[in-house]
This record gives C-alpha cells, structure tokens and sequence, in this order.
C-alpha cells in the first residue's frame, strides 16, 4: 500500500471548529506563522427560512498536507485524525470510507496525494 | 477498518523508549490550566526536556483526543519567558525590578514574614489565595492552613465565589450531592456499557462546554453523544454553534435563568409532564413547588427573559417528555445574584421529570474512591476551633458556613478587610496559580487599589503576570504539569500525573507545599517529599484505595465501580439507608436546609439588581446588557496570552455586537471599541455578529497582553481590555453566593484618538483610577442563626465530627 491508496473522511456536520486539527499539524509539521496544512472554512451562521441555522465548519486540507507520510509508516494515524475532538475524521483505503457514506450524510472523502 | 494504529506505538505501559526520546504515558492538569485531566503521552529527551506531546489513545476519558491548550504544550513549557529562578523585589512595587535569589532565601523570607506576621497581628492576617479549577486547589489550602495556620484561604477575589460553589452549595443542601451529565465516563466501556443509555435530550445551560470544559466535564463528549442520537435544548445568549445545531435554542437575556426555569416547570406541571412516581416517592415539597411555578406563565417569563412564550412551552415539552432527558450546567449559574435559587431550580426540574441517577441522565458525581482532592477546602485539622471561627466571611451568610467544607474566605470580605482592616488587618497575601487583577476579581481596579495596601505579597506562578508586578515582594517559579508528580481525583477515575520533565528552579505544587508546610510547620505537618505527600494523600479518602500512589503512576487510571440508582440501594446517605443524603432523605424542591438557614426555601426570581427594568434611568445611558466571560478555544481564563500560536489564533480581545447595534454607532469589523459603565472602561476589538442579540454586548475576559511593558503604567496594559474594570464586588445574592459577572449594563462608542489618550492600565496605576461611588456588603451578617440539627447533613461543617462528610466534591 502507498500513501496514495488513502484518504482522509471528514463528517463535516459535527466539526466544531475547535482548531486541534489546525494546530495539530502547524505542531506535527513546525509550520510557521501563517502556513497551514489544513485549514477550518466556515459557513454560517445564517437564519433559513424554515427558522433553523446554517452553521458548518468544514477542514480543508492545503497543498502542504502530506496525510503525515511519515507518522504513517510509524504505524500513527495522521495527527488531525488521532486528535480530532469531535472525532468526524478517518483515515483509510478509500474502500474502507466510502463504507460508511450511506449511514453519514454531511461527509466528504478527500483525495489528497 | 484496515489501518490500525500500531500497539507498539500507542502502549498500555506507563513509560517506554522510542528512539533516543522517553515516552511518558500520563494525564495533564494544569499548568497550563485546565478543568479536565486527559491522557497524554508526553515525549522527552536525554535532557528532560518536552519535545513532543499526543494524545492517549488508550486513555477511555479522551479517546486519544486533545485540545489545542495540549497540543501547544511544547510552546508553553518551554517558553523562554517561563518564571526560572525566585526572585524578590528589587525596586518599587510595579516597577519590574528583581534580584534574582535562591529556594531558600525564599523560604527564609517567607518564614521571616510569617512569623513577624502571626506574632504581631494573628496568623489570620495572612491569606492564600488560588485560581479556578487548578490541580492546586487541594494544595493552596494545605499551605494556608497547615503552613500559615490560617484560617483565610479563598478564590482569587472571586465576588460571591460565583464559580461552582453555588451550585455546589445548594446542590448539597438540596439533593446531598452534586450531579453531572452522565457521558458514561464512570466507566473505562464508555458507550459501550451495555447498561449505558444515550440521553434523548441534553439541556445546555449558562455555558458553551465544547469551549469551556467546565467542571471536570470534556465539552466534546456532548458532540459524541449528538453523534449518537442526542438532541439539543440550548440556553444561551449567543448563536453558538451548539445552540445552531439545537433542536430549540432559548436566546435569553442574560440573568433571568431561573424565570425560564420557572416558566417551564409551570408548564411541565400543568400539563401532567412529570414523572409522578419519582415525585412521590423521592422529592419533598412538590406542592408547594408547584405553587411557586403556578405565577410563572410562560407570557410572563417572556417579558422578563426575552424567550418567547412558544419556544418555552417547546422546550419545556420536549425536556419533560424525553428519557432521558441530562441537564449540562454552567458557570453562567453561578454569575448572577439569583444563581443559588437558579440552580436550585434546576435541579428541581431535573429531579420532577425523574432524570436522577439513571443511565443518560444526572449522575451523583463524587470524586474517586472517596478521596477529596478536588475542591476539598478542608483541612480544618490543622487549625483549632477558635481560628477556623475567624474565617472572613463565615458569618456572612448561613449557607456559606454551613457549606464550610468548601468554605473559602469569602472575596467580598477579604476585599473589604484590607480597605477598612476590619475585622482584623490582612498584612499577608499568597496568591499561587491565580492572576486575580486580570482575570477572577470583579472590579479589578478598586482590588488593584487594595492591594497596594498589604505589607507582603508572594506569587507564585508559571509566568511574571501583571499581579506578581504590580504587588509581589517574592515570585516564586512554579512547574507545569509535565514536571510534577501529583494526581487527579476529581471525579473519575484517579488518575495519575507523572513527571517526566523539568524547567530551571521551577517547583511543582506538591515540593513547594512540602517545602513550606515543613518549613513553617515541622511538628504539625509529616510528608517530607511530593511522594510522601501524594501516599499520604491517596490514603485520605472514605473507601480503602488498593493500591500505593508508585502503582497509580504505573496503572495511569484506575476506576472504581460506581453503580446506578444508587439512592435506591442504599449508596448515598452516611446511615446507609435509601434516599438522598438530606435531612427528608429525599431530594427537597422545597428546602429544610434553607429553610432551617433562614434563606427563601424555594426558587425564587430576582431581576439583576443593573439592568433595563430594575434601573431604567441608569439604562438610559447604559441601554446595553453587558455579558461577559464567553470562552476561546485558546485561553484558559488569563492564560496562555504569550504563545504565539496562540495570538496567532486569537491575536486580541474580542466584543460581540450585533450588526444593527454596530451600525448605529458607526462601528465595523475590527474596530476598537470602548466598553463602559459607571465603574470604568475598557476598549476590545469589534466582531460584529448575528450570534448576540442587538440589545446584548458580550465580551471576553482574561486579556493582558504580555507583550507590552512589565513596569507601571503599562502593567502588560492590563487593565486596557480588561472587562473586570465595569464589573463588581459586593453586589452578592442573598445567601452571599453568586455575583453578577454576566449580568451587567453598559454604553459602547467606537475608539477615537480623542477619547483614547488616557488608557485605563495608566488610569488606574498613575491616575487613581476610576471616580465612581463603591458598594459594600450589608453591615451586619444577614442572618445569624444555624440550626444543629443539619448537622448531619453537611458536608464539612466547622467542628464537624468525623462522621460528617468533608470529601465527594
């Protein structure tokens, strides 16, 4: 297997945006101010018309995001996955995630190398 | 799931070696500070150093998960401004000059200093003071009382020790224990306890746990049960993104809690929603419960909390109907005059919809193996009778001798011993782990203008904070929690905290209470070493620990069994009889306890004592409702303001106002604002926002900025942001719990050069602060009475016998 045969799952509909993923890899990776290797986007919060809210946070991985190549081979899942605190991401074959779509809505499936 | 984590990685030993680096498998808590206590695995090198930190996989209570507080750890604790070495005062208070000194140089001026002082005024001159929810919180008390022999140990000038002493005070008359929302963590099997069932409904109320972690509670757990099926009621001012994922959210004015709380109750007993066989057979006074809901229309509760009338029958429905149905509380409760009867109130809801000690609903939460480690403010041992008599405040209110087991010298009272020296003079403060000016004191500049005053002051801290410059005569270095050996009993399960590195001089809490405690007190207190203290401690609980502090550290956690209904069993009163621990042996909607105190025996609302209705001339010029305190990602309270990831996170201090609020005073993204009210000003950075109401200004606390000049007048500007300059002391609820922290007024105008060329840390440290008429607390103690018969309820009272619980906090 290569790093090639992986993804990363986020089920987006639960991210709190509490940044671990952010910082986890500014840590994992020594990346300076201002450089990041996943990013949290947000959308909302805004009223719908049916009065309920919009608010999603959504990771975006960046091009300096290498799925932590190298925690992978130590056996270590990349770090924004091992401490996620909402736990809405996986690592896996994409066989293995794309599993679990039919029973999560509000997830995607990065291709990332 | 085809890629599994490696075993050999992630062991379930308590140290190993990879490479040339230690791995430390522990549980972090605080410093920095923190209310939880997660797994971590931290990794050092040949020279003890902290290069790297995760999360424990293997720890059920995390799951592996960290916060970006742990995950920034090598950047805090290794921080080139981390306190190295003791330093004393060098030149005038404030003006940021020291000489560096040894420990016991230090130690001799403290012992030097404490016994001139118990000589010539009486050891209750002298005051220890902590910060909230610190893994120093069973140790300040030890130095206060077994060290100064005083009996005068309190919370960082905390007004109303409005900070879960409330709830816990009246939880413990009410119900004999205090409750948390069961998330499975009493047990390593966590969801997968077969006997474990997911809340149906979470009510969310007076905080944002996915941020604040309040109270030995992991936020996110919330997140994973909405994962698994829960649904949201949520109470909050402001649109967070719980209250967006809602099912209701209740967007209340802040302060008027118990007046929804009521309104639902009404509702709940009107329409026949309660649980009639809990009621019969385990609540007292249901009655006349009900009569005080029955005023409590929802059309009534509307006016006064801004929640329409709708929404409150919505959720008043949906509570009572779910099974079950879990109440998350918070600090909000607390920060309020009316926090005593709002928290009783709540759990008056809670136990008539029959959510007490079942799976998924409110868990009796008492700590570890009975061990009192938490927030045990005890050890009245080492103080005689007569000076645990002298504790400032104890006759403040009834309740708050009666809660003596968590009995700190009330803030209000110590505040005003030092501007009047009455009752006594205070001639000594220790404050360890709390930065009060910033953070905890209410009317921070007028407790600046106090502490000028006291003859000797030592802090001892992790960084040189604005209060070790402004007042200290002794900084003392204190150890992260990566470098001290020490445990964690607050709730469950015991854990253990295992030093792994080192930093300079800096002491952990456990040497420094060693080397104080002996110092000043060698016959009276034994433990010679942290190891000591720690076996020592382990073995001071109500049930038999079996196993030796070494063997913690080697088992990381331990569980103990902890069963459901347990006050069916016979598992919560002393007497070993079934029911809950208070005087009916039933949960007491309506109170004997306050009753027998002399306080209102039933909820009751209380208008905030500023606001739109309760000082309509004052609103004129303030029309806004201040709140305050809403919580980041990225601080804990006054901490971490000097890790740059950190600020690069969060660079300054944010105030959310709504857009058409913003927009009439020409005010827009970024813009600095001024902040005020009759009792000063602070400037924060505009974020304007949907999530507050266009009547509600919320704001943050904690802001200094480390960045900026240690000396006087900048004080790290100090008191530029600092929300505390509008907030106040001696404004207290009637039992003398909770303060108005969350519940103020205030005006806003956009930051001009003209109206900025005075900031307020210049104000108040050249200028004499701010002009404004003080308040005080009542003059005679409200009440004087304390029937004995509650004796045996209490949890710690003052002479108590041994019988009586001074532990499960």
């Amino acid at each position: 297997m290569s790093i090639k045969d992986y993804g990363l799952l986020i089920n987006y509909d639960f991210c709190t945006g509490c940044h671990t993923c952010e910082i986890a890899c500014k840590k994992e990776h020594d990346l300076p101010e201002g450089q990041w290797g996943i990013r949290v986007l947000q959308d909302g919060p805004r009223e719908k018309e049916d009065g309920t809210w919009e608010y999603t946070y959504m990771p975006l991985p960046t091009t300096l995001c290498d799925l932590c190549e190298e925690r992978v081979e130590e056996g270590r899942l990349p770090t924004c996955v091992h401490h996620c605190q909402a736990r809405v991401m996986q690592f896996d074959t994409y066989d293995e995630l794309a599993k679990q779509l039919p029973n999560m809505p509000r997830t995607v499936i990065y291709a990332v190398k | 799931m085809t890629f599994k984590e490696s075993s050999d990685r992630y062991r379930k030993d308590w140290r190993w070696h990879e490479g040339d680096l230690t791995v430390t498998r522990t549980c972090h808590w605080s410093a920095p500070g923190c209310h939880d206590s997660c797994g971590v695995l931290l990794y050092t090198d040949k020279d003890d150093k902290l290069v790297k930190i995760e999360g424990d996989p293997n720890s059920p209570y995390n799951h592996g998960t960290l916060c970006m507080r742990c995950l920034n750890m090598v950047e805090a604790v290794n921080h080139p401004e981390r306190l190295k070495y003791p330093m004393k005062r060098a030149g005038e208070r404030g003006e940021d000059k020291w000489e560096r000194i040894s420990w016991d140089e230090a130690l001799d001026i403290i012992e030097e200093n404490v016994r001139r002082i118990q000589k010539e005024y009486g050891p209750e001159s002298i005051v220890g003071m902590m910060g909230t929810g610190r893994n120093c919180n069973w140790l300040v008390p030890l130095i206060t009382y077994a060290g100064f022999g005083s009996p005068n140990f309190g919370l960082g000038f905390l007004s109303g020790d409005s900070c879960m002493l409330p709830r816990t005070a009246i939880a413990f008359a009410v119900a004999g224990d205090l409750t948390i929302l069961d998330a499975a963590q009493f047990r390593p099997e966590r969801y997968d306890d077969p006997e474990y069932v997911v809340p149906e409904v979470i009510f969310i109320i007076g905080n944002n746990p996915i941020k604040s972690n309040g109270d030995g509670f992991l936020g996110h757990w919330i997140v994973e049960l909405m994962q698994r099926g829960s649904k949201l009621i949520v109470v909050d001012p402001k649109l967070t993104w719980l209250a967006a994922k809602a099912e209701i959210w209740l967007q209340i004015r802040p302060g008027t809690d118990t007046a929804l709380i009521m309104s639902m109750m009404s509702v709940i007993i009107e329409e026949d929603l309660y649980d009639h066989e809990f009621v019969e057979k385990w609540c007292h006074g249901f009655d006349e419960l009900r009569e005080a809901c029955s005023h409590w229309t929802p059309e009534r509760a509307e006016a006064i909390t801004w929640v329409p009338k709708e929404k409150i029958v919505a959720a008043a429905r949906r509570y009572a109907k779910a099974h079950p149905a879990a109440v998350q509380w918070g600090v909000a409760t607390d920060m309020a005059v009316n926090g005593i009867p709002q928290a009783h109130a709540i759990i008056c809801m809670s136990a008539i919809c029959g959510n007490y000690e079942i799976p998924g609903g409110q868990r009796v939460a008492r700590d570890s193996y009975g061990l009192s480690l938490s927030y045990p403010f005890g050890y009245n041992e080492y103080i005689p009778p007569e000076m645990q008599e002298k504790r400032l405040g104890l006759n403040y209110s009834p309740l708050h001798r009666w809660a003596s087991g968590v009995a700190t010298a009330y803030g209000d009272v110590v505040l005003e011993a030092i501007e009047t020296d009455e009752p006594y003079p205070i001639k000594m403060m220790w404050f360890q782990s709390t930065n009060p000016i910033a953070n905890m004191a209410g009317e921070a500049p007028r407790v600046y203008e106090a502490l000028k005053k006291v003859e000797f002051v030592v802090v001892v801290d992790v960084f040189k904070t604005p209060t070790a410059v402004a007042f200290a005569d002794l900084v003392l270095p204190c150890a992260m929690s990566c470098e001290r050996n020490s445990i964690r009993g607050w709730y469950t399960p015991l854990r253990s905290i295992t030093k792994a590195a080192s930093y300079y001089e800096a002491k952990s809490d456990e040497d420094i209470a060693v080397a104080v405690c002996s110092r000043l007190n060698p016959e009276g207190f034994k433990p010679r070493t942290d190891m000591e203290l720690l076996q020592e401690a382990i073995e001071s609980g109500t049930e038999a620990v079996p196993f030796t502090y070494a063997e913690l550290q080697e088992g990381v956690q331990f569980w103990p069994p902890v069963e459901y209904h347990r006050h069916e069993k016979g598992m919560l009163r002393l007497d070993g009889e079934p029911g809950f621990n208070t005087p009916t042996g039933k949960i007491e909607l309506y109170s004997t306890v306050l009753e027998a105190l002399g306080d209102p025996p039933l909820p009751y609302y209380e208008e905030p004592r500023e606001s739109p209705y309760s000082t309509p001339e004052l609103a004129k010029e303030y029309p806004y409702v201040l709140t305050t305190g809403k919580r980041s990602y990225e601080f804990f309270h006054s901490e971490h303001r000097q890790q740059p990831t950190m600020r690069e996170f969060h660079p300054w201090p944010l105030v959310d106002i709504h857009p058409d609020t913003a927009q009439a005073h020409g005010i827009e993204e970024g813009d600095w604002v001024w902040i005020e009210n009759t009792r000063g000003r602070c400037r924060q950075k505009a974020h304007v926002t949907i999530e507050t109401d266009p009547r509600v200004i919320n704001a943050e606390h904690g802001w200094w900025f480390p960045e900026q000049d240690a000396a006087e007048p900048s004080l790290f500007g100090v008191f530029d942001s600092n929300i505390n300059n509008l907030t106040n002391q001696c404004q207290v609820g009637a039992t003398g719990y909770g303060a108005p922290y969350k519940n103020q007024i205030c005006k806003i105008y956009k930051c001009t050069e003209e109206n900025s060329k005075i900031m307020p840390s210049k104000q108040v440290t050249e200028l004499g602060g701010f002009t404004y008429e003080r308040q005080h607390l009542p003059e005679e103690a409200v009440h004087d009475h304390v029937d004995d018969s509650l004796d045996a309820y209490t949890f710690g009272r003052v002479n108590a016998d041994e019988q009586i619980r001074t532990d499960y906090f």
